[in-house]
């Protein structure tokens, strides 16, 4: 994938355009939109990029811009992407460690029995694997993580809890993610992680970027506090 | 120096044009649900486009000036009161320390905008007061607080007041119910018969319609996708859910969704619709970009020549 694969361009308002990179979600696709953001950001003009799996949502200053000059300059840059430069080498790997079990994962028990494995079983397959961030939203640094193997597809619960804790690792579908602050949420919640995944005061903001990648690694319940994990929340 | 707030009001939020640029971490942008009446606000008072004003939604709020200055509102009429008399909004007001500025009950539209001399000083988080309170970010404590009693609405005490007010053509009908919108995003997969019904049909905003967004009841309109794969949302967005009851998406509203759209409204219809109250009936009329860029040419041009 390169700057052969022009996306599609449609102006959703007059201040905003959508680009359409593919109909299907893909690594590679994932891969190239990061990329196309990380040269938009640098515009002038540019006042909002909302990267998704997809798809890139584009808002400029209409000051800066009409919709001629805007597709123009969106066209020239991508085209200008040297396909060489396009590689894995900005994509950094995000491990998270995490608490998993019962006492702050309500619903392990239930993705257990649905998925036909043990708890440990459960723990092993959802930490041994490296998830890609495909979007961020919802919540602010709310990761869409994919995606999780088969034997740990589960849907979502047919209520949401109004309350999720800061920190849930929870599983829905073809998906993991970590709430990062307190919200309402239908996933099923099987473990906490110690991390802050939004934090106003750091440069980057969330901890989690579009097109990272994700790892889950276990930790015990004392080395969960001694990380400063709370066992309270529901 | 500072206004005292004596009575909160239902909804006092500070805002400035949004908190722009972290859309992708999944920070919505807030900023003024009017953005019409919020420049007008500034251009009133010789201040810059993005100072800090006072969003006052459909009034009770009550402040007492602790200093000389100059303010203006703008938006909608919430029966203000300056020392017990009657003021209309739209111009500026020259405030003595000690006076009582108090905002009642809507008369016309549903928000109005207090600008001060200066703008309120406030200090920003990333980059913006605008407050948004589902994410506790912005406002006097950076929290995303609305105003509560006994908060100091901070300004530069300045004596030289100047009467002015915004041309008569220059302000919006707020009685005007045809939101323009641009059709973009999946409209192409609402069949012509559903467009049809949507753009001929009254809608009436519903009692849970807020700053994230406007939620209207009427004919139901349905996309032939199931669903989308989630995507950006821009601002003014009109997403249309299984119910087929459609949902204007405003200032605070999330970045990202999966549901299909008809098309946005643009900031000027935006700023018409946010003075809609629940029970009001609107209806949308289809404009093409082109038209959208000369609208908000022509607006901002008008400001910009008043200035």
């Amino acid at each position: 994938m390169s700057g052969e694969n022009l996306p599609n361009i449609e102006m959703v308002s007059n201040q905003a355009c959508l680009l359409t990179f593919s109909r299907v979600i893909s690594e590679a696709t994932s891969n190239y939109i990061a990329q196309v953001t990380q040269y938009l950001v640098k515009l002038e003009g540019i006042v909002d990029l909302v990267p998704s799996y997809t798809t890139l949502l584009v808002v400029f200053d209409d000051d800066h811009y009409d919709r001629f000059a805007i597709f123009k300059t969106i066209r020239q840059t991508i085209e200008a992407i040297d396909p060489n430069d396009f590689s894995v080498k900005d994509q950094r790997e995000v491990v998270i460690p995490v608490y998993y079990g019962k006492e702050v994962g309500p619903d392990i028990e239930d993705v257990a029995k649905h998925c036909h494995l043990s708890i440990s079983e459960i723990i092993q397959r959802h930490s041994e694997t490296t998830y890609r961030a495909y979007a961020i939203g919802f919540t602010p640094g709310f990761a869409f993580l994919g995606n999780t193997p088969d034997e740990l597809h589960v849907p979502r619960k047919t209520t949401p809890r109004l309350k999720v804790p800061v920190g849930s690792v929870a599983l829905a579908e073809n998906q993991t993610a970590v709430y990062p602050s307190v919200t309402p949420g239908g996933w099923q919640i099987i473990g906490r992680t110690p991390v802050n995944l939004i934090d106003w005061g750091s440069e980057n903001l969330a901890l989690i970027a579009m097109g990272d990648s994700v790892r889950f690694e276990p930790i015990s319940r004392d080395e969960f506090l001694v990380q400063g994990g709370q066992l309270d929340g529901f | 120096m500072a206004f005292k707030v004596i009575k909160p009001g239902l909804l006092a939020l500070v805002q400035d044009l949004g908190r722009h640029g972290h859309q992708s971490i999944g920070l919505t942008t807030g900023g003024p649900m009017d953005e019409v009446a919020f420049r007008w606000g500034n251009a009133l008072l010789d201040n810059h486009d993005n100072s800090p004003q006072v969003e006052i939604t459909f009034g009770m709020l009550t402040l007492e000036a602790q200093a000389n200055t100059s303010i203006a509102i703008t938006g909608a009429d919430l029966g203000a009161t300056l020392n017990d008399r009657s003021i209309t909004p739209w111009q500026t007001y020259a405030i003595k320390k000690g006076d009582i500025l108090a905002f009642h009950q809507p008369i016309w539209g549903l928000r109005a905008y207090l600008a001060v001399k200066g703008g309120f000083l406030c200090d920003p988080t990333l980059g913006s007061v605008a407050t948004v309170m589902r994410e506790k970010i912005g406002g006097l404590t950076g929290k995303g607080d609305k105003l509560k009693k006994g908060d100091m609405l901070a300004y530069q005490a300045d004596s030289d007041h100047q009467q002015r007010s915004v041309p008569r053509l220059a302000i919006p009908n707020y009685g005007d119910r045809e939101i323009p919108v641009i059709l973009g995003y999946q409209y192409q997969s609402f069949s012509s018969l559903e467009r049809a019904n949507f753009f001929s049909s009254d809608y009436t905003v519903s009692s849970n319609s807020d700053r994230m967004g406007y939620r209207l009841e009427g004919q139901e309109v349905h996309s032939d996708l199931k669903g989308i794969i989630s995507e950006g949302i821009a601002y003014g967005a009109i997403q249309v859910p299984k119910d087929g009851q459609p949902i204007v998406l405003l200032q605070d509203r999330q970045t990202i969704g999966g549901y299909p759209k008809m098309g946005c409204v643009t900031r000027v219809g935006g700023s018409i619709l946010a003075q809609q109250k629940p029970g009001d009936i609107i209806q949308f009329t289809p404009i093409t970009v082109d038209q959208a860029e000369q609208e908000r040419h022509l607006q901002m041009a008008r400001l910009a020549q008043w200035r």
